[in-house]
């Protein structure tokens, strides 16, 4: 069924993100992979939606995109000022918060 | 019928009468909140109020005359007819009543009941109000409650006037308090002094302890009258018309009117300062002048006259007053005239004479109304209400600018005729008024009550009467000879006292810091005694020239047509359908005259009281008779009076003036008549009785029993409970709070310092490794998820 290919294509774009999370160390990237996750699950739900007959799915993928967009400009300022301090993006040097 | 209704009309002011006592009320409020701001520091408002509710008042009298002309004529004119034998028919009071509030199935009314005696006591009321707050502008000027004062003054007056327009027991039980109340706030208005708060307190309870009669016979009266009107009018035990055809219909039960009567009384006594509770009003002249003015001529001692006016029906027939010689009403009215006219020889307090004067006076509006004279005894209110304040008023005038602040007639006061002409003329006039002599008030309202107290089969008691009006003509000679004639004394003389404390018993003008704001006062002692201002005299002028002319209002000995009271005052005591004295609602007007022919009222005792009411027929007030004026009475009386002048003066003029050496010195050298001052100037030991016998007896082992168990039981519980509670407290520290809670404590903190070492290795600081720990439960979560499901 059509749903069964848009959920594995939900499922390749998750992983693919969750690869990008953990392993990339330009925090750029970082946040690029987490907005495949975000539209990896926008896919799950618009899937369900059109199988549903149902609108709520569509709500809640323009609410999930609206929020991702603000979460990017978050994410982007944070980056802007760490490399403003450090001259540098890389995750790896960033452990001050070591415990 | 419809002609009747419109000849029975019922104007704007009679039907809107309830707004009397409101002004004053929202005066009162109006004083104590903005009072201290305004100009004259709030008295205008009390004034203005005050003017108000006298203007509302004279307009509903003058409708209530024009209501009852209005069924005259309609006698006259044949289209109303009049019961056989009777001149006039019925005139309804004028009721309103609304629901104030219901509890458990009752309803408590609050509206208006005008009739002839509730618009005398109003328009009374109302005017001698207004002139007492005219009077206290100049008297208590620049005093450190001055405010206060005219707030309790005008908030006095507007429990007065609800009380003597309250349709229903509980309002008038609402006025009464009101009065109690304030009666305690103006008597210990100067409450710095020790004395005057004393008298305030005294005054208070010894009021409350009549008011436990007003409550009891209220409740007593309800609970035995209230299916009864409930049945026949459709309103609560609590109405007074219901009450009064209750008490007349034959059916109320004898033991519950009786008692009921008794109880009510009982609350007269304490109010009206009958004996033997006449104690705390001699006290109350601890107050301002104008206050004790207000309280003793036409509010607050004339309210417990006023129940028994009002709920007269009960009275009359729970005391049998139609049928008997004596009475309790008539006795205890009786016995307070002669005690305290004899209290008022032994005064050296110009104002205690007055208030022993009152108390006397009161007595013989209770006897009048005791003995079946009941219109005599209101309209002695009405007339007393005049020379009384006057009298009172007076008095002030001489302590304010003739015997700097003194009351004492001995020490301050004597010839001051000259120096003050008009205070003294005024004094004189009511004095000649209150003694009752020809034709001035008094003897008009009290010639009438021993006359008619004769007439009705109390003969014991016309005897005590005319003794009364000796001793009352014997004792006020006294007083005006001491004030205003002989030689001059202390004060009066132009000396100057430097001790304040050596005259201020009563009047604590004396008080030094409200007396130093007067300014001038001081200045009183340079030049000595001199006439009052205006704002004093004036009131004095009017209240005198009413003192002159008022007991024409009834002239009995001029014929029927100078009987105004009777006509307008004096209820009908006819038999009438059962709807004509009861209307509710606003607006809703009463229904006609409705007068059935019944017998005619004979020489034989008949008529309402004597035999009951037929079906659908009530009756609202006993057929009192009246007694047949008659000069050979009236002369009587006349020479009684006149040898009490007499004989009073020359004693006063050998006594205090010549010290005649007979009569100087005799209450110590007679035995008999040193113990009879002794006894006097010992009030008869009441005060004593109450103070150290009865207080003592029954304050004392209660106090004592209250000691004794609060050091034994009471602390016994309480060391008790704080030694368990305290070995309690050891153990717990040892066992419970060192090893559980600190255990418990420590424990924890050991606990996440291990779990926090444990974990440290977790916070590496790196992002990745912190995502992969959320991905890495998330999916753990997925995957429990997933196995639940399945």
């Amino acid at each position: 069924m059509l749903t069964v290919q848009f959920l594995l294509l939900g499922a390749v774009l998750f992983c693919i993100g969750v690869y990008g999370v953990l392993a990339r160390k330009n925090a750029v990237m970082v946040l690029m992979s987490i907005e495949l996750i975000l539209n990896s699950v926008n896919l799950n739900l618009l899937a369900f939606s059109q199988r549903l007959d149902s609108i709520d799915g569509n709500t809640f993928a323009l609410y999930v995109i609206a929020i991702a967009a603000a979460e990017v400009g978050v994410g982007l300022a944070m980056v802007l000022l760490i490399y403003r301090n450090r001259r540098s993006i890389s995750l790896d040097e960033l452990s001050d918060m070591k415990g | 019928m419809l002609a009747s209704e419109s000849a029975l009309s019922v104007g704007w002011f009679l039907d809107h009468a309830w707004v009397i006592p409101i002004i004053p009320a929202v005066g009162f409020a109006l004083i104590i909140l903005f009072g201290r701001r305004l100009p004259m520091k709030g008295s205008e408002i009390g004034v203005l109020s005050m003017v108000s509710s006298l203007v509302l008042a004279l307009g509903a009298a003058y409708q209530w005359i024009q209501r009852v002309d209005g069924a005259s004529g309609e006698v006259a004119h044949g289209l109303v007819k009049a019961a056989e034998g009777h001149s006039a028919p019925y005139v309804g009071p004028v009721i309103h009543e609304w629901t104030w509030w219901q509890s458990g199935g009752f309803e408590f009314g609050i509206g208006q009941h005008i009739d002839g005696l509730a618009l005398t006591l109003l328009v009374v009321v109302a005017f001698i109000s207004t002139l007492v707050q005219i009077y206290s502008l100049e008297y208590l000027r620049g005093d450190r409650r001055y405010t206060h004062f005219f707030a309790a003054l005008t908030l006095f007056s507007a429990g007065m006037l609800c009380m003597v327009l309250a349709p229903n027991m509980v309002q008038l039980i609402l006025g009464w308090e009101i009065m109690g109340l304030c009666s305690f706030m103006l008597i210990g208005h100067w409450w710095e002094d020790q004395a005057n708060a004393r008298a305030a307190l005294k005054a208070f309870f010894t009021v409350r302890v009549g008011d436990m009669g007003l409550l009891v016979g209220t409740g007593a009266l309800f609970f035995g009258a209230n299916q009864w009107t409930q049945e026949h009018l459709g309103v609560s035990g609590f109405n007074i018309s219901g009450l009064s055809a209750w008490a007349m219909s034959g059916e109320a039960s004898k033991s519950v009117l009786t008692w009921g009567a008794v109880a009510l009384f009982i609350a007269c006594i304490g109010k009206s300062g009958q004996f033997p509770l006449h104690t705390w009003l001699p006290d109350a002249m601890a107050g301002p002048t104008p206050v004790s003015s207000l309280l003793h001529s036409s509010t607050m001692v004339v309210a417990g006259v006023f129940l028994v006016a009002r709920l007269y029906p009960v009275f009359w027939e729970g005391m049998k007053i139609g049928d008997t010689n004596i009475n309790f009403i008539v006795l205890i009215g009786g016995v307070t005239i002669v005690i305290a006219a004899l209290l008022a020889f032994v005064q050296h307090d110009i104002k205690k004479v007055l208030a022993y004067s009152t108390v006397s006076q009161l007595g013989y509006m209770m006897m009048g109304l005791g003995a079946g004279a009941w219109l005599p005894a209101v309209f002695h209110i009405f007339t007393h209400a005049f020379f009384k304040a006057c009298l009172f008023l007076a008095a002030g005038s001489v302590s304010h600018s003739g015997s700097h602040h003194s009351f004492d007639m001995k020490k301050d006061m004597g010839g001051l005729a000259k120096k003050m002409p008009i205070t003294a003329t005024t004094w004189i006039i009511s004095t000649l008024a209150l003694a009752g002599v020809f034709p001035l008030a008094g003897f008009f309202s009290k010639d009438e009550i021993i006359d008619n107290v004769g007439h009705n089969g109390y003969q014991a008691f016309m005897i005590v009467g005319l003794s009364g009006a000796f001793l009352t003509a014997a004792y006020m000679t006294r007083a005006t000879y001491l004030t205003f004639f002989g030689e001059a004394r202390g004060a009066a003389a132009g000396e100057h006292h430097d001790e304040h404390a050596a005259h201020d018993d009563h009047d604590a003008h004396a008080d030094h810091d409200a007396h130093a704001a007067h300014g001038d006062h001081d200045a009183h002692a340079s030049h000595g005694p001199h006439e009052s201002p205006k704002l004093i005299t004036v009131p004095l002028m009017i209240l005198a020239s009413l003192a002159l002319v008022a007991g024409l209002a009834n002239a009995t000995p001029f014929g029927s047509n100078w009987e105004r009271f009777k006509k307008y005052v004096e209820p009908s005591s006819e038999y009438v359908a059962v709807e004509a004295a009861v209307a509710h609602g606003p607006g809703e007007a009463l229904s006609p005259v409705v007068v059935t022919a019944e017998e005619a009222e004979g020489e034989a005792k008949s008529g309402c009281s004597y035999e009951a009411p037929g079906a659908g027929e009530a009756c609202y007030f006993p057929a009192v008779s009246h007694a047949e004026f008659k000069w050979s009475k009236a002369a009587l009386s006349l020479l009684i009076v006149a040898a009490g002048l007499v004989s009073s003066w020359l004693f006063c003029v050998q006594y205090y003036t010549r010290r005649n050496r007979r009569l100087v010195g005799l209450t110590s050298r007679n035995v008999v008549l040193r113990g009879g001052y002794t006894f006097l100037w010992n009030k008869y030991y009441l005060d004593a009785l109450y103070e150290k016998v009865i207080v003592r007896a029954v304050a004392h082992p209660i106090a004592a029993a209250a000691y004794w168990f609060n050091q034994n039981v009471l602390d016994g519980i309480v060391n008790g409970a704080a030694k368990i509670s305290r070995r309690t407290a050891g153990w717990v520290y040892r066992n419970i709070d060192q090893r559980v809670v600190d255990g418990a404590v420590n424990g924890s903190g050991a606990a996440a310092r291990g779990t926090g070492g444990a974990l440290r290795p977790v916070q590496s600081g790196k992002v990745n490794q912190y995502g992969a720990l959320l991905f890495a439960a998330a999916a753990i979560g997925a995957l429990v998820l997933v196995i639940i499901n399945t």
